[in-house]
């Protein structure tokens, strides 16, 4: 007899277990997701879109309607889906490259517009699926395929700070918050404020989420912990950074 | 700092992308520009190891746009400048690159073809022919090399920046997946063993002196008030572009002075069909095949002269038909029959090559 493992009933049973790496954070995202969609109730009217990166890993994961795009072009696709139906419930799941390198231009001017959709982008410090190459996100010092003697500031600046950039940018309304895969219970309190906010009408809302790629980084589970709980916060602040009502910090 | 990557010649064992990377290095490309996008990642790898050693640099951008502007901005500065791409990351350097053809801006790109439309593969296929030869909002004034082996990678890597300079057309190198990372054995060489000299590069922006005073200012532009003026302009960037093509134009062939049956295909698909052609002239039949190394501007003349005693042509290429337009263009009026061996997005083999030919006896 196969226990099937408790999952959250917006996943999609078939196509499990997911395709990403032993260790990858991206599954704890996405249950930190799927199970805020089940507590919204609102698996009906999701339209969920997946970025090229190892994002695109989750085009068929939920039992929602699913789109994949083009590297970076999540957030307009989204975007086009909610301005034609109002009444869904629209999602862009995106990586760091993704949301801050090739689509930072949709990030920005759809915080700029407010629009009411749900942005989650997954910061792993690098680009996963094309091999580990340097991301925005990249800490200083950080050895990738592309900064092979490590990320001089010098050169290639600092980590992007994404929230704090989408915070600045959004108007009143928006929701923006930095949550990890090391607290999967407050990153899903995070994604579930985000989801409400696009419920409410309110405006525009952003959670990125610390998360691993032991793949690339050619980290064991131990040191991958210790790099998402020690290393990523140095650079990248967890907690609320800008809600409706509240002035941002 | 190491002053040559390589002195005389060596044999190497290496994937393309890492043959590629040496080739820039031997051709003193001075910086490049990139984005990572399979199957071309390995180009950026291995130039980011190698470059420091020799004094060259290297910027990863934002995305293919920043990437395709960077290296114009690299090249206008009068540095040999270049960077690769493939598949959409092709698509988003189309605007840079018209940019390039109309401002006689030498750039070099190498494109390592992937599946296509959209994202489709990240493994091989011959679908972006038309994108790289015709891309854009003008009239495709550019030249493109369609290599086929890790040696020509070699070559016409150095070749691209020296007719780039040389004829201030843009060059792109077009590879594919398979040879990108296939690993095969090669000659490397310094250019100079061989009596290639480097054309010197010149800056068209940051000369030296008070512009305006000591100089004329440097005024580019890509922009035009009327019609009467903008015809003018492309009809003489057509005219200086023809003059360069019988400059430029390669092409191979095999067996094709006593052949029926002629195979037409690029790229690495040259290598099916030649080996196609040694099977089927082994056993009797009468087969002869003709490459276009430079697929633009193509060698419709010699094409034309074998169709005038082939009894077939069969187009073999691994797209629906974006080679077969080429063509069919260049042979325009050509009474010779023609057929196509289509597989987008998907390698061809000599053994079903010769299993094709003969159905067709
Ligand atoms: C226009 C374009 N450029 C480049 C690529 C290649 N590409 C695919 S995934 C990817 C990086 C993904 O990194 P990220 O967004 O951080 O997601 P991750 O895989 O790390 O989750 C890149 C560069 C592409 N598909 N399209
Ligand atoms: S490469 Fe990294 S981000 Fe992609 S699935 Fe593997 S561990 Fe996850
Ligand atoms: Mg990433």
């Amino acid at each position: 007899m196969s226990v099937v493992p408790n999952m959250p009933k917006s996943w999609r049973e078939e196509t499990k277990p997911h395709k990403f790496c032993p260790g990858c954070g991206h599954g704890l995202v996405l249950k930190a997701l799927g199970e805020a969609i089940d507590e919204l109730a609102i698996q009906e009217k999701v339209v969920f879109g997946c970025d090229i990166g190892c994002s695109l890993l989750s085009w068929d994961f939920f039992n929602c309607d699913s789109v994949q795009t083009h590297h970076g072009r999540t957030t307009p696709v989204v975007t086009g889906v909610k301005r034609a139906r109002p009444d869904r419930i629209c999602i862009a799941y995106m990586g760091d490259g993704g949301g801050y390198a090739i689509g930072a231009q949709h990030l920005v001017n759809a915080a700029a517009r407010n629009e009411r959709i749900t942005a989650i982008l997954v910061n792993n410090c690098n680009y996963g699926m094309t091999g580990g190459q340097m991301a925005p996100t990249t800490l200083p010092g950080m050895k990738t395929q592309t900064s092979p003697y490590g990320r001089d500031t010098d050169s290639m600046g600092y980590p992007t700070q994404g929230p704090e950039m989408v915070a600045a940018i959004a108007r009143e309304g928006a929701y923006v918050a930095r949550g990890t895969v090391a607290n999967v219970r407050q990153l899903k309190r995070y994604i579930k404020s985000a989801l409400q906010n696009q419920i409410d009408g309110n405006g525009f809302s952003f959670v990125e989420a610390l998360s691993g790629c032991p793949t690339n980084w050619s980290t064991n589970a131990q040191k991958t912990w210790e790099f998402i709980e020690k290393e990523m916060p140095q650079y990248f602040k967890v907690g609320e950074i800008k809600t409706p009502g509240k002035k941002g910090e | 700092m190491l002053e040559k990557p390589i002195g005389g010649e060596k044999r190497v064992f290496m994937t393309g992308n890492e043959v590629v990377a040496w080739a820039a290095l031997a051709a003193e490309a001075d910086i490049m520009y990139g984005y990572p996008i399979t199957p071309q990642n390995e180009v950026m790898h291995y130039w980011t190891r190698l470059a420091p050693k020799y004094g060259r640099s290297f910027l990863q951008t934002e995305d293919e746009i920043s990437a395709g502007f960077t290296t114009c901005g690299g090249v206008l500065s009068g540095k040999r400048a270049f960077t690769a791409t493939a598949g959409p990351g092709n698509i988003l350097m189309q605007e840079s690159m018209t940019m390039a053809e109309m401002m006689r801006i030498p750039t070099v790109l190498v494109v390592q073809q992937r599946g296509g439309p959209s994202t489709a593969t990240v493994i091989y296929s011959q679908q972006e022919v038309t994108m790289t030869c015709f891309g854009g909002n003008g009239e495709g004034l550019r030249i493109v090399y369609s290599t086929c082996s890790h040696q020509e990678l070699y070559d016409y890597t150095i070749k691209a920046f020296n007719v780039a300079w040389k004829y201030r057309f843009p060059v792109f190198v077009l590879g594919d997946g398979y040879q990108a990372k296939m690993r095969e054995s090669l000659k490397m060489y310094d250019p100079a063993t061989k009596g290639i000299k480097m054309v010197e590069t010149q800056p068209s922006l940051g000369l030296a002196g008070v512009p305006g005073v000591d100089r004329e200012p440097s005024h580019l532009r890509n922009t035009y008030n009327t019609e009467e003026e903008l015809c003018e302009v492309v009809t003489n960037l057509v005219k200086e572009y023809n003059k360069v093509v019988p400059e430029v134009v390669e092409y191979e062939t095999f067996e094709t002075e006593v052949a029926e049956i002629v195979l037409l295909g690029h790229g690495i698909v040259t290598r099916a069909a030649q080996a196609a052609v040694k099977t089927l002239r082994e056993q009797g039949i009468k087969v002869g095949h003709f490459r276009p190394i430079t697929i633009h501007p193509f060698a419709a003349d010699e094409l034309r002269a074998i169709c005038k005693h082939a009894k077939k042509l069969i187009v073999i290429e691994s797209a629906q038909g974006q080679f077969e337009r080429i063509v069919k263009e260049a042979i325009y009026g050509e009474s010779v029959p023609m057929e196509s061996y289509f597989k987008p997005g998907q390698g061809v083999t000599g053994e079903e090559i010769v299993e094709y030919v003969k159905k067709g006896l």
